[in-house]
C-alpha cells in the first residue's frame, strides 16, 4: 500500500515564487482600506475592489507561468512565513505551499472572482453599501487564497474559518430582511458543525504524527493503524461535508441564496463549496489508506448528487434550482474525490469547469433578476429569449455545459467522473449516470420556464437586456464553458498528477469511451422529458400538491423538519434532562450542604444565651475536660 | 521542701474564684472572683519556681500581675461606663450578646 504513496517533497522558494504572498496581501490591503476608510471611500471603493483581485490575479499569473517553465520535480514550491505556534513538542511553521493544485485554485478563485467583481460593479450600483459590500468580498479573497495556499492544516483552517465569515457576513448583506439574517445565521452554525470535523482531525493528527503539516502528515501516515487513518478520513469528510453542503449538512446551502445573486455565484457556487473537494483531495494520501472512509465520500457524494437534483427539479425559485444543482455538481466531485487517485484529478477539472459555467449560470440568473424587478420565481418569467438575447446565448452555453453535451466543459470533466465511477462499481456508475439524466431534465425545465413559452410577466415588469458590464462577464465565462473541457481535458491529469496521486492515461479530447455514450444518451432523454412537460402552460401560482416526491424536494428534503426534530427538540430534551440532572444532584448537593450548614448554627445558636456565667460555666467544663484528658492520657 | 501545702492553698483559691465567677451576679465581685483565680495561679507558679530551683515561675508570675493590672484599669473603666449608662452592676442586665 505505502509503496503507491509517492510524496512530494515541495522545494523551498526563490525568486518570484518569494513573493507569493502578495497574493494574500494585495486583498488585503484593499479590504482594510475599504473597511477603516469608511464613507470616505464611497466613490471609488468598488474600483479598488476590482484592482485588489486583479492584482492577485495577476500575481497568480505570473507565478503560474513561472511554474510552466518548472520541471515537474520543482513545481511543488514551498514559501516559508513565519514560527506560528510553538507549544510543547508541536513546532508549527506558518507558510505557504505554491504547488500545481494550490496554484489551479489560485487561478479559479482569482480569476472567476475578477470576472464576478466587474459584474458587481454593475449589479450593485443603486446599493448605498456597495464599497461595504466590496471590502467583504475582498475579504473573502484573502481567506480563500489562505486556505487553497496554506502548507498546513492549521493555517487552512484559519482560512477555512475566514471564507465562512465572509459568507456569514454577505450572505446577510441584507440583514434588514429578516429571511437574510437568519440564512446567514443558519449556514454559520450549519458550518460550525463541519470545523468541529476538521478541528478533531488536527488533533487527531497531532496525537498520531506530531504535525499538522501537509509534508509531514503525507510522511507519517504509513505508519498510522488503520482505524486511526479512517477514524481521521471521517473526521475530515465531515468537515468537507459543512462547507461543500454534502448530506447531511446541506441544509444550509438553500438558504444562502437570501444573499446578493454575485455572492451566490462566487461563494456558493463557484470557490467556497468546492473547499470540501479541496480538503479531501488534499489529503488523499490518508484516504488512499483507508478503504472505509473513501468508500463513505463515495457516498455521500452519490447521495448529495441525487438529493441536489431531486431538489433542483422542484424547486421554481431560480437561485434555488441552481443551488440544488451546485449541490448535486459538488456531489460529483465528492464521488471522484473519494475513487482515491484515479479521481481525484476529475474531481479538481469538473470542479474547476463547474467554477466556470456554474458562475455563469449564477450571473445569467442574477441578469434575469434584474430584469425582472428581483422576482426569482421562474413561474413569473417566460419568453425572455428575444428580450435578453445575450443572457439567453451565455445562459445556453453554460446549460448545455453542464448538462454535458459534447464538446463544451461539462461533458468531459463529468465524463471522467462518470467512467472512474463505472470502473469503482457499477452502482455508482448507474447513479451517478442517472444523476447526469436528473441534471438534464432540472436544467431543461428552468430552460423552458425562463426563456421559452409564453409571457407570464407580473403586471408592471419590463424586461430589458442588462448593460454591458453585467454582460462582459457572462460572455467571457461561457467561452470558458465552452472550451475548457477541451484545453484541459488531457492536460490537467499531467499537471495534477503530482499533488493527487494520480496515474494519468492519456485520453484525446475525441475519444469517448462507452459510458460516455450511454450518459449521453439518458442526458438527452432528461431533456427530451424536461422539454416535453414544461413546453405547455404553466401557471402562475405554484400548484397545491400531494406528491410526495415533489412535496418532499419543495421542502428541501424536509432538513429543516428532520433538524427541527432531531437536533432542535431533541436537543432541547437532552439540554432539559441535563439541566434537571444539575438542579437535583449538583445544586442539591450544594444546597443540602449550606442547610446542614445553617441547620447546625441554628441549633448550636441557642447555646448563646446572653448570661456571662453560662459561658463561663462552657469554659470551665471544657478546661476540666481538657484537663481530665491530660490526666488520663498521663495515667495510661 | 515539698511545694504541696501551697498548690492545695492555690486550688482552694481558684475554686472559690471559679464559684464566686458562676454564682456572684455583681459585676465587680465577679470582677474580683477573675483577679482571685489569677492570683492563685500566680502562688502556684511561684511555688513551682521555689521546688524546681529556677526563676522562670516568678517571671510568669510577674507577668500575670502587669496584665492583671492593665486589664483591672480597662475593666473597671468598662464597668464604670456600662453603670453610668444602664444603671445596673447586675451581670444578668448585660445579656445583649446572644442569638
Amino acid at each position: 500500500m505505502v509503496s503507491l504513496l509517492e510524496i512530494v517533497i515541495p522545494v523551498e522558494a526563490t525568486g518570484l515564487f518569494s513573493y507569493s504572498w502578495l497574493m494574500i496581501a494585495i486583498p488585503m490591503l484593499v479590504s482594510a482600506i475599504l473597511l477603516l476608510g469608511g464613507k470616505a471611500t464611497d466613490s471609488w471603493g468598488h474600483w479598488l475592489g476590482v484592482l485588489g483581485v486583479l492584482g492577485s490575479l495577476a500575481v497568480a499569473l505570473a507565478l503560474w507561468i513561472t511554474m510552466l517553465g518548472l520541471p515537474v520535480a520543482e513545481r511543488a514550491v514551498h514559501v516559508s512565513g513565519f514560527d506560528w505556534v510553538s507549544v510543547g513538542n508541536l513546532n508549527l511553521q506558518a507558510g505557504l505551499l505554491v504547488d500545481q493544485l494550490s496554484i489551479l485554485f489560485a487561478l479559479l478563485v482569482t480569476g472567476v472572482g475578477s470576472l464576478i467583481f466587474i459584474y458587481s460593479v454593475g449589479y450593485m450600483a443603486h446599493d448605498p453599501n456597495r464599497r461595504l459590500f466590496f471590502a467583504f468580498l475582498n475579504l473573502f479573497i484573502v481567506a480563500m487564497l489562505v486556505l487553497v495556499l496554506a502548507d498546513n492544516y492549521l493555517l487552512l483552517f484559519l482560512g477555512w474559518e475566514g471564507v465562512g465569515l465572509a459568507s456569514y457576513l454577505l450572505i446577510g448583506f441584507w440583514q434588514g430582511r429578516h429571511s437574510a439574517a437568519l440564512a446567514a445565521k443558519k449556514a454559520f452554525v450549519v458550518n460550525r458543525v463541519g470545523d468541529l470535523g476538521l478541528l478533531t482531525a488536527m488533533f487527531t493528527m497531532v496525537g498520531l504524527f506530531g504535525s499538522v503539516n501537509f509534508t509531514d502528515v503525507n510522511q507519517a501516515v504509513g505508519s498510522a493503524s488503520t482505524t486511526w487513518l479512517t477514524a481521521l478520513g471521517l473526521f475530515l469528510l465531515l468537515a468537507a461535508c459543512g462547507k461543500s453542503a454534502q448530506v447531511p449538512l446541506q441544509s444550509w446551502l438553500l438558504d444562502a441564496m437570501e444573499g446578493p445573486t454575485p455572492v451566490s455565484a462566487l461563494i456558493h457556487a463557484a470557490t467556497m463549496v468546492t473547499a470540501g473537494v479541496y480538503l479531501v483531495v488534499r489529503s488523499h494520501s490518508i484516504y488512499e489508506l483507508t478503504a472505509a472512509a473513501s468508500l463513505a465520500v463515495c457516498i455521500v457524494g452519490v447521495v448529495t448528487l441525487l438529493a441536489g437534483a431531486w431538489i433542483g427539479s422542484t424547486k421554481d425559485d431560480i437561485k434555488k434550482v441552481l443551488a440544488g444543482s451546485t449541490m448535486s455538481q459538488i456531489g460529483y466531485m465528492m464521488l471522484a474525490a473519494g475513487i482515491g487517485p484515479a479521481g481525484g484529478a476529475f474531481a479538481i477539472f469538473h470542479l474547476f469547469t463547474h467554477g466556470f459555467f456554474k458562475a455563469n449560470l449564477f450571473l445569467g440568473a442574477g441578469s434575469v433578476m434584474h430584469a425582472m424587478n428581483d422576482d426569482t420565481d421562474m413561474r413569473h418569467f417566460g419568453a425572455l429569449r428575444k428580450v435578453m438575447p445575450w443572457t439567453f446565448v451565455t445562459f445556453g452555453i453554460s446549460y448545455l455545459a453542464i448538462i454535458g453535451i459534447p464538446p463544451l466543459a461539462g461533458f468531459y470533466s463529468k465524463d471522467h467522473i462518470v467512467v472512474a465511477a463505472w470502473e469503482q462499481g457499477w452502482y455508482f456508475g448507474l447513479l451517478a449516470t442517472l444523476g447526469a439524466g436528473i441534471t438534464a431534465f432540472y436544467m431543461t425545465r428552468l430552460m423552458m420556464m425562463t426563456f421559452f413559452g409564453k409571457k407570464r410577466w407580473a403586471e408592471g415588469v419590463h424586461p430589458h437586456e442588462s448593460p454591458k458590464i453585467l454582460l462582459f462577464p457572462l460572455i467571457v465565462l461561457s467561452i470558458g464553458a465552452i472550451v475548457l473541457g477541451v484545453v484541459l481535458n488531457n492536460a490537467i491529469q499531467y499537471w495534477l498528477a503530482p499533488p493527487t496521486g494520480g496515474h494519468p492515461h492519456s485520453a484525446a479530447w475525441w475519444d469517448i469511451p462507452w459510458q460516455g455514450w450511454v450518459t449521453l444518451l439518458v442526458v438527452l432523454v432528461g431533456v427530451g422529458i424536461g422539454y416535453l412537460m414544461y413546453r405547455g402552460e404553466i401557471s402562475y401560482e405554484q400548484p397545491h400538491t400531494i406528491n410526495p416526491i415533489v412535496y418532499i424536494g419543495r421542502n428541501d428534503l424536509l432538513a429543516d423538519q428532520f433538524n427541527d426534530v432531531v437536533f432542535v427538540r431533541g436537543g432541547g430534551a437532552a439540554a432539559a434532562a441535563v439541566a434537571t440532572l444539575d438542579d437535583v444532584i449538583v445544586d442539591g448537593s450544594v444546597r443540602s450542604a449550606g442547610s446542614l450548614a445553617k441547620g447546625i448554627g441554628g441549633a448550636l445558636s441557642k447555646l448563646e444565651s446572653g448570661y456571662a456565667r453560662s459561658y463561663g460555666l462552657t469554659m470551665v467544663i471544657g478546661a476540666i475536660a481538657v484537663g481530665v484528658v491530660l490526666i488520663l492520657g498521663r495515667l495510661a | 521542701m515539698s511545694p504541696n501545702a501551697y498548690l492545695v492553698l492555690s486550688a482552694i483559691l481558684f475554686s472559690i474564684g471559679v464559684l464566686g465567677f458562676l454564682i456572684r451576679r455583681n459585676v465587680l465581685i465577679i470582677f474580683m472572683s477573675v483577679e482571685l483565680m489569677l492570683n492563685a495561679a500566680n502562688l502556684a507558679m511561684v511555688a513551682f519556681s521555689y521546688a524546681n530551683g529556677n526563676l522562670l515561675g516568678q517571671v510568669g508570675a510577674f507577668f500575670v500581675m502587669v496584665v492583671a493590672a492593665a486589664e483591672v484599669v480597662i475593666g473597671l473603666a468598662i464597668i464604670m461606663i456600662i453603670f453610668k449608662t444602664r444603671r445596673s452592676a447586675s451581670v444578668d442586665d448585660q445579656n445583649q450578646l446572644k442569638h
